[in-house]
């Protein structure tokens, strides 16, 4: 037996003793999925079970290195966890910016010291990250941003707001942009730092959405405290790190809806009904069914094609801009569609006929795609500018 | 009929923004819902509209309305689109009493009509089953018994249900789902034994309700017009409801995207109002064009109403799966347009795409009005 089938065998086994049948089953919605942090959300008694069970053998993110808590396997490791994970549907027992934002970014630039202080307790699930980057007039022009970072010798003085900041009322630490120095040019001067939010110079304030649920929030610094052990990079080096770090959130945030149980043409055909040669009854809603199916098989193509190619060394220019851009807009159009085959169904608001408006509700969130992250305009003007070379106006 | 408004359809539509902006805004819409408001609108600024005539705008003066007909009410329905504002207008006017009108006897006008016109009456259609509009499949039984009917079934997406006095209740008498021949139009009223309304919290913060009829009994009087015959006129009352609804969208529309507009010259990144970007100039440019082409169908679907054409399936197919298109445009792009703040309960632009959403669905959405309107077409 090769090492790989040894090893999907060795995985089977394990997981097929410890992964509990409660996690066995597909999440209901975001709120569904287990974030960890020191006050969790918990919608199920096991998620904490399967966080742990994961994380001791470091496969709440296996592809880390073991010095820093990771499972430490190679590609084809993960590709077969990933797959024997699927076949018995176990769910992903953690799911955190700190795995798919802050982690990356620290691995790239963060000192030995900080890997090793931060990465084992997001692999464990013990510190949950928010994102401090937008403040109300540091959006699509991020790099504007004003809040205000004083040297203080071993640690800064932080005061300023962000805004839109998920889950910052239920997040522990933050990484955040602030301003470190004014004098340059408005990239220069920006750091990436990361600080406890349970102090007290630190005050949340949930936003509402139009969902209906709070998942954002104002996040105020007034006076708040970071060491200086927690810069990540150099003073001043912040961009460099915020644009890293957003490619990654970027390809996450591309990826939302990929995995629908149904196929939409089977749902329509099941709410609709078909003609005599059994073809859906309404011939408009086949063809933009039809149009949306196709561009979801040629953007899993190329998110196969693309992740090979990067395997093998080579990159596409602004691939995570293509991904976040094409990814969220077919998102978008997939929560439409839902409206149009589900019909009054997915009018419902409130109620159990209506699973609380588990339809309404995601097809309204999934309006933030295109906007979270760095919306759509700007990914195009990325790939304008950077990689087909076109100058400004 | 010139597509243009003349001197008092003029003055009707200016009164009728003063009045919604003022009295059932977003606002109002926003403290209905946060106080759950069981019937959802409010029965004073729904009396004060009637005294002003419009509850019975399109109902012709012999039975007590004001006979300016439906180009008057798309106005108002425009205008009603515009603020989104929580009123029976389209449940009683627009729906109920063209189904009354269409269908009903001289007595039966006269007994309803004019109630619905003084503001004093909410009536509401039953007609939806399933997930989708589909008139011609509707199942619900009635049977004959003694001099009257027994109902017996299910609706759904029954509009200002909980505040109805008065339900028409789309039945079969005879025939088979799929067949026009044998659906008949009940009245039935909202306190009969056997019928049960369930109030449904829908996404754009208006209700609607679910019925269920358990052996709800009809005298033969209450059936609108002649039984088994009422595919006709209820055909003809659902084009003119599209026609309508396709007002309330052009209004919605129409204020999602000036809304829009207004914070692309407001708002400022990268040192200058996002507003000065091509990217989003151009998008914003074509929205205009497509909503100057979308007054237009509007205004004339609706003249045909007036000029009392016989076939309207065409023209109101056409309009409301133009406006759902350019609504659904409208509101994905202000959203789009307004960045994370668009996202927010606390803004009202997210108010206008939940309402969109609803409009377009009744009585057929974009899929539904687009294959038709081919249909008609002859392909
Ligand atoms: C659901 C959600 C979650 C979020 N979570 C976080 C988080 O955790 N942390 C965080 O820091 N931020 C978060 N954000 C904020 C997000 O990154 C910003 O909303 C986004 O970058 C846009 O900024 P803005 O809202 O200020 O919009 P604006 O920048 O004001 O944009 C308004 C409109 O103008 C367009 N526009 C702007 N500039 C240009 C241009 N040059 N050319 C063409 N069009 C342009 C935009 O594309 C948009 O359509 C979140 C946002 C949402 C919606």
């Amino acid at each position: 037996m090769s090492d790989l089938e040894q090893f999907r065998q060795q995985t089977r086994a394990w997981l097929e003793e410890n992964c509990p049948q409660s996690m066995r089953v597909p999440v209901k919605g975001f709120e569904d999925f287990y974030s960890g942090g020191r006050k969790p959300e918990i919608t199920h008694p096991d998620q904490k079970l399967w966080c742990d069970r994961m994380a001791a053998r470091g496969w709440t993110v296996p592809h880390w290195p073991k010095a820093y808590g990771g499972g430490g396997l190679n590609n084809e490791e993960v590709k077969i966890l990933s797959q024997e994970m699927a076949r018995i549907g176990a769910r992903r027992a953690l799911d955190s910016f700190g795995i798919s934002m802050l982690g990356p970014a620290l691995l790239h630039f963060g000192s030995e010291e900080q890997k090793l202080e931060h990465l084992p307790k997001i692999v464990r699930g013990e510190i949950r990250w928010c994102q401090g980057y937008s403040e109300p007039n540091a959006g699509s022009d991020l790099a504007s941003l004003a809040t205000k970072a004083e040297d203080k010798g071993d640690h800064y003085v932080i005061n300023g707001q962000k805004i839109w900041t998920s889950y910052a009322d239920k997040c522990d630490w933050i990484f955040c942009l602030v301003r470190t120095d004014n004098s340059g040019s408005k990239h220069e001067g920006i750091s990436f730092v990361l600080f406890d939010m349970d102090q007290p110079g630190v005050t949340v304030r949930p936003i509402k959405l139009i969902s209906g649920s709070s998942p954002f929030c104002e996040t105020f610094f007034d006076n708040a405290i970071a060491d200086k052990r927690n810069l990540v990079g150099e003073a001043g080096n912040g961009w460099t790190i915020a644009k890293y770090l957003l490619t990654h959130e970027r390809e996450m945030i591309s990826g939302f809806g990929a995995a629908a149980k149904k196929s939409m043409g089977q749902m329509a055909v099941e709410a609709i009904g078909t003609d005599t040669s059994g073809r859906l009854a309404n011939s408009v809603l086949r063809q933009t069914i039809a149009q949306y199916q196709l561009d979801t098989l040629v953007f899993g193509a190329t998110m196969a094609r693309v992740g090979d190619e990067a395997k093998a060394g080579q990159g596409l220019g602004a691939a995570s801009s293509i991904f976040k851009y094409y990814g969220t807009e077919l998102n978008k159009r997939r929560n439409e569609l839902n409206l149009a085959v589900c019909g009054e169904q997915a009018l419902g608001w409130e109620g159990e006929e209506y699973h609380s408006g588990a339809l309404s509700r995601d097809w309204l969130r999934s309006k933030g795609n295109s906007i979270e992250g760095g919306t759509s305009e700007v990914q195009l003007n990325i790939i304008a500018k950077r990689v087909l070379g076109l100058p400004d106006a | 009929m010139a597509l243009v408004l003349n001197e008092e359809q003029v003055m009707l539509k200016e009164s009728a923004a003063g009045f919604l902006a003022q009295k059932a805004s977003v606002a109002q819409l926003r403290a209905l819902r946060d106080s759950g408001d069981e019937r959802g609108f409010s029965a004073a600024v729904w009396q004060d509209m009637a005294e002003m005539g419009w509850a019975g705008i399109a109902i012709p003066e012999e039975f007590g309305g004001l006979g300016y007909g439906y180009t008057g009410l798309g106005l108002v329905l425009e205008q009603a689109g515009r603020n989104l504002s929580a009123t029976p207008l389209q449940s009683t006017v627009l729906v109920a009493a063209t189904v009354i009108a269409e269908l009903g006897s001289e007595q039966q006008k006269q007994a309803l009509l004019p109630a619905i016109a003084a503001g004093g009456k909410i009536v509401s259609l039953a007609l939806q089953e399933g997930a989708h509009h589909a008139p011609l499949q509707c199942a619900l039984s009635a049977e004959p018994q003694g001099d009257g009917y027994v109902l017996n079934g299910e609706k759904v997406l029954v509009l200002d249900a909980s505040a109805a006095d008065t339900f028409i209740v789309i039945a079969r008498t005879a025939g088979a789902p799929g067949d026009e021949q044998g659906l008949s139009a009940f009245l039935v009223d909202a306190n009969s034994a056997g019928l049960t309304v369930q109030r449904r919290s829908m996404v754009d913060s208006r209700n609607a309700g679910a019925l269920t009829l358990a052996n709800v009994r009809v005298p033969a009087s209450d059936v609108l017009g002649e039984p088994g015959a009422a595919w006709g006129g209820l055909i003809r009352a659902l084009d003119i409801a599209n026609i309508g609804l396709a007002a309330e969208l052009l209004g919605v529309s129409l204020e999602a995207f000036e809304r829009t507009v207004g914070y692309l010259k407001e708002r400022k990144q990268f040192g200058r109002v996002i507003g000065s970007f091509q990217g989003l100039q151009h998008r914003a440019a074509e929205l205009f064009a497509e909503l100057e082409l979308a007054r237009s169908i509007v205004l004339q679907a609706l003249h045909a109403i007036d000029a009392g054409e016989q076939d309207l399936s065409l023209l109101a197919s056409a309009a409301k799966a133009k406006l759902c298109e350019v609504a659904q445009r409208a509101t994905n792009e202000a959203i789009q347009m307004h960045g994370g703040i668009g996202m927010t309960d606390e803004h009202e632009i997210g108010f206008f795409i939940k309402r969109a959403r609803v409009v377009q669905h009744l009585f057929g959405d974009y899929n539904y009005h687009l294959d038709r309107f081919a249909q008609r077409n002859g392909f």
